[in-house]
């Protein structure tokens, strides 16, 4: 796709876009239709385009395949973290409200965190799927 | 502290090494990480066990979200005691994997291979602690899908074609699974097991809980290779790499049994199942199973099948202890679970050592192996024995409480297939002993060595725990009885 300007130009334009986008649908999940998963998708998505239009060989050099399978597990990493710290500090495990001094404030870090470890999973794992099926 | 959060940790721990091994990189430290979890949830599951036996039922409340909104783990003597089986199982297994996969994996995927393993573990320990029926649907599908990437890593071509079978069928039965648990939510408004069979039973006879239930049955048959249901398994075991062979055989089938246990008689409750057609229909299929699997064992060549389906005949003997639908049944069916489970890792253990010298599990090329690997097959003899239900071995006791639990209940001619089945076990086990004891070694035979120490520590291990169970059977029946009389009371 070396030669397809018009294509470079608007992937240019648009990948900005959905990765701004994948962010507002993780933060903003807490209040409206979103959450971890979608901003995941959305996010490898954008990541993917990038692949697609200049070639996985540019993509792997910005998001190189060993960075990505170790965010994958970094993601699940801050999910269970998450958990344990509730745990420890008195509550049961994915006990959000133990987690800071006002329980409300602590149900909302916590998902907060949940939703973000979850996020990056996902938007890694979609980029690995990627690199394994480009070749 | 530790004590009270000890349902979640046991899924937890496996659930956080998992993701470890993969930032480390390094095999050999993959191996020690994937041990210490499994150790962990054996000392775990043993605390459980005491403290169920000593205190009864315990609940554990998932971000303290009370049942029936939240997720409940719920602990009591028959999870306790699956949880034993599976984690016990996966230690030994660990200990004979070291060197097994060091020669069966490659080195930069191994320690993929062991977060597989773990996530493995995680979602069969969590399929069992689990009271949730929406959970257990996750837990089966973070067992299943690790179980398929740990069968696809099996040296030959055809263990690819194993996994994508074992994948297709798996997820139909994922997929019945999960029908059925939409169904009965649709219906009862609610997912906790507890808050269901309160439900179920007030409901009385309604279609679209007899739909789900069916839904359930079959989705469950799937997953545990309940005959006719099994195809995927005797494939998937013997081109897996040995040591997940071994893990398997002893660990899957038998949660998804525990499932079935769980379903029928915690959920649906007795009356709702007695009263259909179930009791009848397992027992076809449980005879089936003892009967037909162990004539198609007889003619595998390959030893790894042969097992394979050895394990479907075992599956039906299970399956024909819970349909008598009695506290004996049901009893002697979780006393085989824990023998089966004993005896048929050993046994994949001796071949995956045998097949870490001579590279072949062909029945014909493992000819005379016994005077090159003596501690070995002595081993794979014990696992033999125990395997027919000789008298002295953990699988005579199993199998001696299934028939007399079907006299009991006047089942004739079920106890007649258990035995026959039983005599067709003594054929297969000894073509095996046949070729490594009485025939001329080949070539590869004569240049192999006896097996790694770890080896032959893991398949004695488990050889010994099936002698010390046949003599010493109070802890399996002691559990079994009250897990049996706990499942059948309410």
């Amino acid at each position: 796709m070396r030669h397809h300007h018009v294509l470079h130009v608007v992937a240019k334009m648009v990948i900005p876009l959905i990765l701004l986008f994948a962010l507002y649908v993780q933060f903003h999940g807490d209040f409206g239709p979103g959450g971890g998963f979608q901003a995941g998708v959305i996010f490898a998505a954008g990541l993917i385009l990038y692949g697609l239009v200049f070639g996985v060989d540019r993509l792997r050099r910005t998001v190189p395949p060993g960075v990505v399978r170790g965010l994958a597990a970094a993601g699940g990493l801050l999910y269970a973290g998450v958990g344990v710290a509730g745990m420890v500090l008195g509550g049961a495990y994915l006990d959000y409200g133990v987690l800071l001094p006002d329980p409300m404030a602590g149900q909302h870090l916590g998902i907060l965190l949940i939703e973000l470890g979850v996020g990056v999973t996902v938007a890694a794992v979609m980029t690995s799927l990627f690199y394994c099926f480009a070749g | 502290m530790i004590a009270s959060h000890l349902p979640a940790l046991q899924v937890v721990v496996p659930l956080v090494a998992a993701p470890v091994c993969v930032l480390l990189r390094w095999s050999r430290v993959a191996w020690m990480v994937a041990m210490a979890a499994s150790l962990f949830a054996v000392g775990g599951a043993w605390c459980l066990l005491a403290g169920v036996l000593s205190a009864g039922p315990t609940s554990y409340f998932l971000g303290s979200w009370a049942a029936p909104w939240g997720i409940e783990y719920r602990v009591d003597e028959t999870n306790a005691w699956v949880m034993l089986v599976v984690s016990v199982i996966s230690a030994v297994s660990l200990l004979f994997a070291r060197r097994s996969v060091e020669r069966e994996v490659e080195t930069d995927r191994i320690h993929l291979f062991y977060t597989a393993w773990l996530l493995c573990l995680a979602g069969l320990l969590g399929m069992a602690v689990t009271a949730d029926a929406f959970n257990v649907f996750v837990f089966l599908e973070i067992s299943s899908l690790s179980t398929y990437v740990l069968v696809s890593l099996g040296t030959r071509r055809e263990a690819l074609v194993a996994a994508l079978r074992y994948l297709v069928l798996g997820t139909v039965g994922a997929t019945f699974f999960l029908i059925g648990v939409g169904l009965l939510y649709q219906v009862t408004g609610t997912l906790n097991m507890g808050d269901l069979a309160t439900r179920i039973a007030q409901l009385g006879p309604h279609r679209t809980v007899t739909a789900a239930f069916g839904f359930l049955a079959v989705g469950i048959a799937v997953k545990s290779a309940v005959y006719p249901l099994h195809t995927w398994l005797p494939n998937a075991y013997a081109f897996a790499p040995s040591a997940v062979s071994a893990f398997l055989a002893g660990t899957a089938t038998k949660v998804s049994l525990y499932l079935l246990l769980r379903f029928l008689f915690t959920v649906f409750g007795h009356e709702f199942v007695a009263g259909g057609p179930v009791p009848v229909l397992l027992a076809l299929t449980g005879v089936a199973a003892v009967v037909a699997a162990s004539v198609a064992a007889v003619r595998q060549d390959d030893a790894k099948r042969l097992l394979g389906f050895s394990s479907v005949a075992q599956i039906g003997y299970l399956v024909l202890g819970v349909s008598l639908l009695t506290t004996e049944g049901v009893a002697a069916s979780l006393i085989h679970l824990f023998g089966h489970a004993l005896m048929k890792t050993a046994l994949f253990v001796c071949l995956g050592a045998i097949v870490y010298r001579i590279g072949s599990a062909r029945i014909d090329d493992m000819a005379g192996i016994a005077k090159r690997m003596p501690w070995t097959c002595a081993a794979l003899v014990v696992g033999g024995l125990s395997l027919i239900g000789v008298p002295l071995t953990a699988g005579f006791v199993g199998k001696w409480y299934l028939v007399a639990a079907a006299l009991e209940a006047g089942w004739w001619p079920v106890a007649a297939a258990m035995l026959l089945a039983s005599l067709i076990a003594v054929a297969y086990v000894w073509k095996l002993v046949e070729s490594a004891y009485f025939r001329a070694p080949s070539a590869r035979v004569a240049a192999a060595r006896g097996a790694p120490f770890s080896m032959v520590a893991a398949a004695w291990g488990l050889s010994g725990a099936n002698i010390w169970f046949g003599i010493d059977t109070s802890l399996p029946i002691g559990v079994a009885n009250r897990a049996a009389a706990a499942l059948l009371g309410g």
